[in-house]
Parts: C-alpha cells; structure tokens; sequence
C-alpha cells in the first residue's frame, strides 16, 4: 500500500472549528484543562475570548455549556471521552439530554488507540452511554474529512450530539469530490456479495483494507461506514443484510451497547441475520503504543481479515 | 410590593404549595415552604421577568438547583401569572406539564431544568457567563439546600464564578439546617457555609430568609457588589407557615393526609388572615 496521507480526527475537531468560529459568533468552545491534547488549543489562538477553559471541572463544564445554550450561544465542550461521556454522564443526561438544549459534545481520545496512557483513559463504553440518552445524536467519524464534515453538520443541527474523535493519526480515506456528510446517513465504501463488513470510527480504514485481504481469499465483502450510531441508518444496515446475509460489525468500542448492539438490534427485530460483534471483548484495555494495542486486540485490518476469514470457511 | 402585600402573598403560595404536593399525593413540602418568601420576593419584587414574555433574551434568570422544591417554584408562578393556580392541583400527575422536579421544555417561566442535585449553579453561570459575553445586564439566581452544597459540583462552580467575577450572579443557599436523614451537621456537615463561599471569592450576606427586610437588603446588597459574585446565606424554618411542619425532618419529602392539609390550611388562612388586620 502506498503512503495516505494520516491525520488524528482531534487535529480535525480543532481545526475545523476555527473554520467554523470564522462563520458563527454564537459558537463557543469550552475545555477542562486538555486545550493542547484535544487540539481546542488552535480555536483559543484564533478566538481567546471564545474559548472558556474551566479547569479540571468537567461536570461543571457541561452545566456551564447548558447555561450557555440557553442564551443562544451553541457551545462544543472538549475533553477526553473517558470524562466527556464517563465522569460528566448525569450531567449531560441531566442538563443537557433531558432538556435536548443545544450543546455539542467532542469527545478526543476514545477507545484504546489512547495508547500508553493505558485503560483508566480508554473509553471503550462511551458510545453506549451516550447511546442510551434519548434524542442525543452519536458520531464517530472514519477520518479528517468526516470528521471536519460531522463538527459542521453538529453545528447546524438543532440539539444535542456525541462526537467522537481519536488521539492516533488515522488514513485519509473520504477525500474525494462527491463526499458528502449527512447525520444518520451511512456510506457503502466496497461492494461485495459474501458479507458486509460495518465498520465505523478508525476501525473502517482498517476493514476496508480486510476487505482487500479477503478477496485475494476469495471472500467478496462488501464495507459500510456507519459514522452515525444514532440515528442508525436503518434501510442502510437492513439493506445490506438482505444483500449478503452475514454481518460483520467492527469497532474501538466495546461490543457491548455500541455499534454491533446498534446493528444487532435493528437486525434481529427487522432482518434476522448472522453477526459477528468485532470489538473489545468485555475487557479493559492497557498500555502500549496504539497501533500495537489495536492489533493485539484484533482491531487492526489483519485481526479484522483473521477474524472474518475464520467465521467465513 | 410592600413588606404587607409580599407577606401577603407569601401566604398565597405556601397555600399553593401545600395544595399541590395534597393533591398530588407525594413530594417536597419543607423545603419549598422554607424557601418561600425568597420565592416571593425573587418573583414579585426583585426578578426583572414578564410572565407574558417568558423567553425574553433580556429577562433575569432563576435556576432551581434544589429541584424537589418545585412546587415552591410553581406556585409562586402560578401566582405571578404564568400559568393558571388551579394547574397546581396537577402536579406530578401522569400528563401534567407540572412535572415533579422543573422541566423547562414544558413549564412558561422556568429558565433551566433541574432536580439532580448538585448542578443548577453550573448552569446558572453558563448564564451569566453568557450575559458578561454578549454585554447584556440581567442578573441570574440560583437557589441550592443546603444539604445539596455536599455535593461537589456546587463548588467546581462556586470556583469558575468566583474567578470569572461574575458579579451578575447571586446563589442563595436556604440554610434550613435539615437534609433526607436529619440535621445537616449530623449527617455531613457543610459548616461553616458562608467561611465556605468566602473563600470562593464570593461576597457573603448571612441573613434571616423568612423576614422581608432582611431578604430585600441583601438581594439590594447582591445588586451592588460589583467585581464577585455574592452568596446569600438564608437561615430559614424548613416547613415555614404549617404548624407540624416547622423544622421537622420527616416533612421533607411527604405529603399531607386529609386531615393533616386541613390543618395545614387552617394553619396559613389565620396567618393570611392576621396579616388583613393590620
């Protein structure tokens, strides 16, 4: 494979909202001491007076950006998922989900490409927290261009989203003229008859290349994004079941509550179909250089390829 | 308002509060009639609000950090306008829009929902947050138990307001000296409050919470304090205005029976009554 260009989704977070700082006066930003690590650092330089650090506080953060919503501004609270999601979960089921005010969640440093800070700040789980608030949207962009395009599509949407971005630096794979974001719309990136890999988050760079590795096997997968947990795209998901009649799901989550409990659901009550859950098996993660930990944990494209090539004899 | 005409009414919506919390069959009769007369004053006399533009972006803010007091709250915008005082009588029933703890998406005047102890004042200073950014001159409160200042989140934004100056923030805090399982200080004490927000940069007014005077001073006070927030310690009588309620633990979170809301009213009709004598 030739040399793609790798971005980390957070350095898109940052970025992309300067760009849309530029545009919206009401849009805030607010930290809890990780300004440089969930890269909110860039917005600060652009808009200091925009960007409201509250220290080690990330309940307070989120009520703080409640409070804010309620006077018009459209605030982005930035922390590590483990805290976003984890630490501050009544807080946003509480003043943030049940009165569906106006807030944007970005959520840096999920899953275990966190890498040698090891489990205590891996959120493997933060999807099905956030999953479960109802009218909370939940995104887990593929790359830099999703991810730039999710930060915009969440600003323009009225209510409150999860975003989800990681801390490794993750192939380009969107950047191409006819891409197009749409909330709760998934992407068919491969088309195949055997099976369908639905992959989201970093995890689908690394199926698309298990799918190239299965079909030097013979095995025609298709691959899905699904960049939008919530609403899941559903005709989509059903689709692609009636197509192929095997599932793979593929996530930096834990297979529970995430995106394979979101596709199994949908299946089993519309389209009973074989999946396999590929994810964190129940288990915490640990130390170590990311890209080591996600093939340890089978979340790289050749555990993804071992893995479906098993199920698949 | 007058002292008389506030006292008046303060009767009016300990009426409201006990007929709601009868009718409803559950909920937080003590705090809300501790809290009383600050409801009063905040609604009819202090608060720049217009029940008929309850959205208005120029409007002052309350937030009901103690939530189970609701029916304080409600009653006392019931009173002021917002919404029929015969609604009281549906509160916590299955569809009511008077949910047990405030709900902003359903209830005209309320500014933030709440209940969960612990995190109105992080929402309050979003607002205030928001008035000092978009140079805007309303002023925000929040109401917390003093049981409630145990939980931690109070002072994580006891310390973002005291650093930010927000100085169009006013917490009071109703120092009825009972939480669920008993005295404050027996159970975990937060003593001493006012030492507590003083060294959050707050500026600290200890006041009696059920005298008119005293109330008005301090909100006057909080009003001038330029550069802090200020903290109003209100030491109030937990079930204020109902004989067997007064300063009775297990009246913080039960409703009346029958013959006890007899009581209750009969209690508040001879106060309302002795207040038209004078």
């Amino acid at each position: 494979m030739s040399e793609v260009k790798k971005v980390a989704t957070r350095d898109s977070y940052g970025n992309a909202l300067v760009e849309l700082g530029k545009e919206h006066e009401n849009l805030i930003v607010l930290d809890a001491d990780l300004a440089a690590a969930t890269k909110t650092g860039v917005f600060k330089k652009e808009f200091p007076e925009r960007h409201i650090d509250c220290g080690i506080a990330e309940a307070n953060m989120t009520g703080i950006a409640a409070g804010l919503s309620t006077c018009g501004f459209v605030p982005f609270v930035s922390t590590f998922a483990m805290f976003a999601a984890g630490r501050s979960f009544e807080q946003v089921r509480n003043s943030i989900g049940y009165p569906h005010l106006n807030v944007k969640i970005g959520a840096t440093h999920a899953g275990i490409s966190v890498g040698e800070d090891g489990a205590s700040h891996q959120c493997n789980e933060d999807i099905a927290l956030m999953r479960a608030i109802p009218g909370m949207v939940v995104i887990n962009p593929s790359d830099d261009v999703e991810a730039k395009a999710a930060v915009k599509a969440a600003y323009e949407h009225e209510g409150p989203v999860y975003l989800r971005f990681g801390r490794l630096a993750v192939p380009v794979i969107n950047d191409r003229p006819d891409y197009k974001f749409e909330i709760g719309k998934g992407v068919e990136l491969r088309d195949g008859k055997d099976c369908t890999i639905i992959a989201t988050g970093l995890c689908v760079s690394e199926a698309l290349e298990a799918a190239e590795k299965l079909a030097v096997d013979g095995i025609d997968a298709q691959v899905i994004n699904i960049h939008t947990i919530k609403p899941l795209d559903e005709e989509l998901v059903i689709a692609a079941a009636k197509k192929t009649g095997r599932i793979f799901t593929v996530e930096e989550h834990s297979v529970i509550g995430g995106l394979g409990a979101a596709v199994s659901e949908c299946l089993s009550e519309n389209c009973p179909t074989k999946v396999t859950r590929i994810g964190m098996n129940d288990v915490f993660g640990e130390s170590g250089p990311a890209k080591e930990l996600l093939h340890k944990y089978k979340l790289d494209a050749d555990g993804i390829y071992e893995r479906i090539a098993a199920e698949m004899k | 308002m007058n002292k008389l005409e506030l006292q008046k009414t303060a009767v009016e919506v300990r009426k409201g509060i006990v007929e709601g919390v009868h009718a409803a069959k559950a909920g937080h009769p003590g705090g809300s009639l501790s809290a009383a007369d600050i409801f009063t004053y905040l609604y009819f006399e202090e608060m720049n609000i217009d029940p008929k533009n309850p959205k208005d972006p120029d409007r002052d803010r309350f937030v009901l950090s103690k939530g189970h007091t609701a029916p304080g709250l409600y009653s006392a915008l019931a009173h002021r306008g917002y919404f029929p005082v015969e609604d009281l009588l549906t509160l916590r029933h299955t569809g009511s829009y008077l949910q047990g703890h405030p709900d902003m998406k359903h209830i005209p005047g309320v500014d933030m929902s709440s209940g969960s102890l612990g995190q109105g004042v992080s929402a309050a200073c979003g607002m205030a947050l928001a008035g000092k950014l978009n140079k805007k001159d309303y002023r925000v409160y929040a109401l917390c138990g003093d049981g409630e200042i145990q939980e931690g989140q109070i002072w994580e934004a006891a310390m973002f307001a005291g650093f930010r100056k927000l100085d169009n923030l006013c917490v009071i805090v109703d120092n009825n000296n009972l939480q669920i399982d008993g005295a404050i200080d027996e159970v975990c004490s937060p003593y001493p409050i006012d030492k507590k927000f003083e060294a959050f940069n707050f500026h600290v007014i200890n006041i009696n919470g059920n005298d008119f005077d005293e109330i008005k001073a301090a909100f006057d006070e909080a009003k001038a304090t330029k550069g802090m927030p200020t903290a109003i310690i209100a030491h109030t009588l937990k079930g204020k205005g109902v004989s067997f309620m007064e300063n009775a633990v297990g009246w913080h979170g039960k409703a009346p029976n029958d013959e006890e809301f007899a009581i209750a009213m009969e209690d508040l009709r001879k106060a309302g009554e002795a207040l038209c004598q004078k």
